[in-house]
């Protein structure tokens, strides 16, 4: 089917292996995201912290830099479990804006165009498509978030030596697993949201919704009934227990609650107890299953009217 | 009175005489589709060969429903259907990589020029990235979109972006194409290219094509075989081409005078009649009567025939008579 012939032609050359045909889907997609200038800069702008990280870990085993600086930083932080969850929380909310500013129309705009029939017309299984499109934000978020962190932690490393890296090791797992558990996380609420709504503004809308209603809901419970229950609903509440349980920051007993009457008298005071860590898991695999459900049931080539 | 019909049978199981080598293109055993509590196919039975087939159906009688069958969209309720012989359920992905689709409504990918939409589509199918690039350019020529290959697609005109279908429909070569109402919306000049297209694709031997219209024009004009569905059964599966090569011409007469005994006198001769009114009929000729015998007969039984015109039975008769009679096949 050359140009110049004008004639229908067969296809007889090879063909990629079936199992990578869903890097496409990203391939094409960044071509497309990193057109805008704006999401561009933005994407730079989410390596600052991680910059600052890196300086901070540099400076701190500098010795000549210090004491051009005429400064202790060593005596102002400690590189320990804590150090890294803060971190590893700065890239996460950087990766919340970053799936919000991409993620809402990927599925969406397929839909509204009719696409689906013409992705799984081809051997190309819904599976892959779902894979495909959470592979967008996968492969982007992790650039910004355990992919660097982990490098900073190994760079930590290096310049502390064998035995601190042996001894916290632990730390660079929970770098992993709070960062990918989040992405993943966040990659398939803005998929599904998508699936389920057609205007890419919409679809932001709900995304920040999902993070703020049910919080302030939560927030809400606890404030009435003296109680920190309301976290199990909350989004957010949720993933901070998790990370901090992962980094070996979880608290279970919380602040004391004082309660006051009409004139102001303290009647009470309430110990408030974090609810176990696992309902937080819980709730978060919940959630996922949840998603995967929505999305199996809209990610179809056409709707079938029964 | 008797009337010559299209060739039916009452059976919907449509048998071939002919032993056949290759697989067929699509073979269906016993293909059942519900939704719900609506069955929408009913246990479709038959082999269909054609270069070019038709799928033909009022509106309802599930041609759509049979295509996104065979294309894995939905799963058969009971029986199954083999395209190249190659199961619809166990070898989606084998039968995936062999077909092209051309769906009815506007499908695109947002935001991308036709040339990146269309090498998409072949990377899907499975092309590497720079064979799809380079047979993307080349199915934009092909269906006349070369030098407006770089446009948004949003910016295409309904005809353009029929063309940019098709593109994807046969960037990477299929063995099959199914063709789901491909010149609907489109202007008479746009039809015209897309069925010159179409034919042309058919005569290259190099890709059949499944093609649903309502169209009859455009499907008598692609197709070489027919297959029609009336409430999700094969209402009638003929191949046109024996059709129009079995010399099953209709005489339109129109005459005047006492009707009755002409048409008595035809029947002594051997030949099929059918009275339209007063002064009508159609007249099959059988072997051995000529039209100088009419005209014989005319004068012998005192009968003006006023007018004398050769009818083939037509695509819209098949469907007609489809529609009245029911299931039915060669």
């Amino acid at each position: 089917m050359a140009v110049y012939e004008q004639t229908y032609k067969r296809y007889a050359g090879p063909l990629t292996p079936e199992w990578s045909r869903f890097l496409i889907i990203p391939r094409h997609a960044y071509r497309a995201v990193f057109n805008s200038k704006l999401f561009t800069a933005f994407f730079v702008i989410c390596f600052v912290p991680l910059l600052v990280e890196a300086i901070m870990l540099y400076l701190r085993h500098n010795v000549g830099a210090l004491a051009a600086m005429n400064a202790q930083v060593r005596d102002l932080f400690v590189v320990d479990a804590f150090f890294f969850e803060v971190f590893v929380n700065i890239q996460n909310s950087f990766a919340f804006l970053l799936a919000l500013l991409i993620g809402p129309p990927m599925v969406s705009r397929d839909l509204r165009n009719n696409a689906l029939p013409l992705y799984l017309c081809r051997p190309f299984s819904r599976t892959e498509y779902v894979i495909g499109k959470m592979s967008v934000l996968l492969i982007l978020l992790s650039l910004i978030t355990w992919i660097p962190q982990l490098l900073l932690f190994f760079f930590e490393s290096y310049l502390e030596g064998f035995a601190w890296f042996k001894e916290n090791l632990w730390i660079a797992s929970s770098i992993f697993i709070a960062s990918v558990f989040w992405i993943l996380l966040l990659s398939l609420l803005t998929q599904t949201i998508s699936a389920l709504v057609k205007w890419r503004v919409v679809a932001s809308g709900a995304l920040v919704a999902l993070f703020l209603i049910p919080s302030a809901f939560g927030l809400f419970i606890n404030e009435v009934f003296s109680t920190l229950w309301g976290n199990t609903i909350s989004l957010i509440a949720s993933i901070k227990n998790v990370t901090s349980g992962l980094f070996g920051t979880f608290d279970y007993v919380g602040e004391i609650r004082r309660v006051r009457g009409y004139e102001g008298t303290i009647v009470r005071e309430v110990l408030l107890i974090e609810p176990p860590l696992w309902i937080s898991w819980t709730m978060l695999f919940l959630l996922c299953a949840i998603c995967l459900a929505l999305l199996s049931w809209r990610v179809k080539a056409y709707e079938v009217v029964k | 009175m008797s009337m010559a019909l299209p060739a039916t049978t009452s059976e919907q199981e449509i048998t071939t005489q002919t032993t056949y080598q290759e697989p067929a293109v699509i073979d269906l055993h016993g293909l059942s589709v519900t939704f719900g509590r609506r069955q929408i196919l009913k246990n479709l039975r038959g082999d269909l060969r054609g270069k070019a087939i038709g799928l033909l159906g009022p509106n309802g009688a599930g041609k759509t429903t049979l295509i996104h069958t065979l294309l894995g969209f939905h799963e058969p309720s009971a029986g199954t259907a083999q395209i190249f012989g190659h199961d619809i359920v166990d070898e989606a992905n084998k039968i995936k990589s062999l077909i092209g689709y051309m769906p009815e409504r506007d499908s695109f990918i947002a935001k991308m020029s036709a040339v990146h939409f269309v090498r998409l589509m072949g990377e899907l199918s499975g092309l590497p990235p720079e064979a799809a690039l380079e047979r993307a350019h080349e199915a934009l020529f092909y269906v006349g979109l070369g030098e407006a290959r770089y446009r948004r697609l949003e910016t295409y005109s309904l005809g353009m972006k029929q063309l940019a279908k098709l593109a994807q429909a046969i960037v990477h070569g299929p063995k099959l194409i199914f063709l789901d109402e491909p010149t609907n919306g489109l202007d008479p000049p746009a039809r015209l290219r897309m069925i010159k297209l179409i034919r042309e694709i058919r005569d290259s031997g190099e890709a059949n094509i499944v093609l649903s219209s309502h169209l009859l024009l455009d499907v008598e004009e692609c197709c070489d075989e027919i297959l029609i569905l009336r409430d999700g059964q094969i209402a009638v599966y003929c191949n046109l081409e024996e059709e129009r090569k079995s010399n099953r011409k209709f005489l339109m007469i129109e005459t005047r005078g006492d009707q009755q005994r002409f048409v008595e006198a035809l029947a002594k001769l051997g030949c099929e009649y059918a009275i339209t009114n007063a002064s009508r009929m159609k007249v099959v000729l059988q072997d051995g009567v000529e039209v100088r015998d009419l005209y014989r007969l005319a004068e012998q039984e005192q009968v003006q025939l006023r007018r004398l015109s050769y009818k083939r039975d037509s695509l819209e008769d098949i469907f007609l008579k489809a529609m009245e009679n029911g299931h039915g096949g060669l």
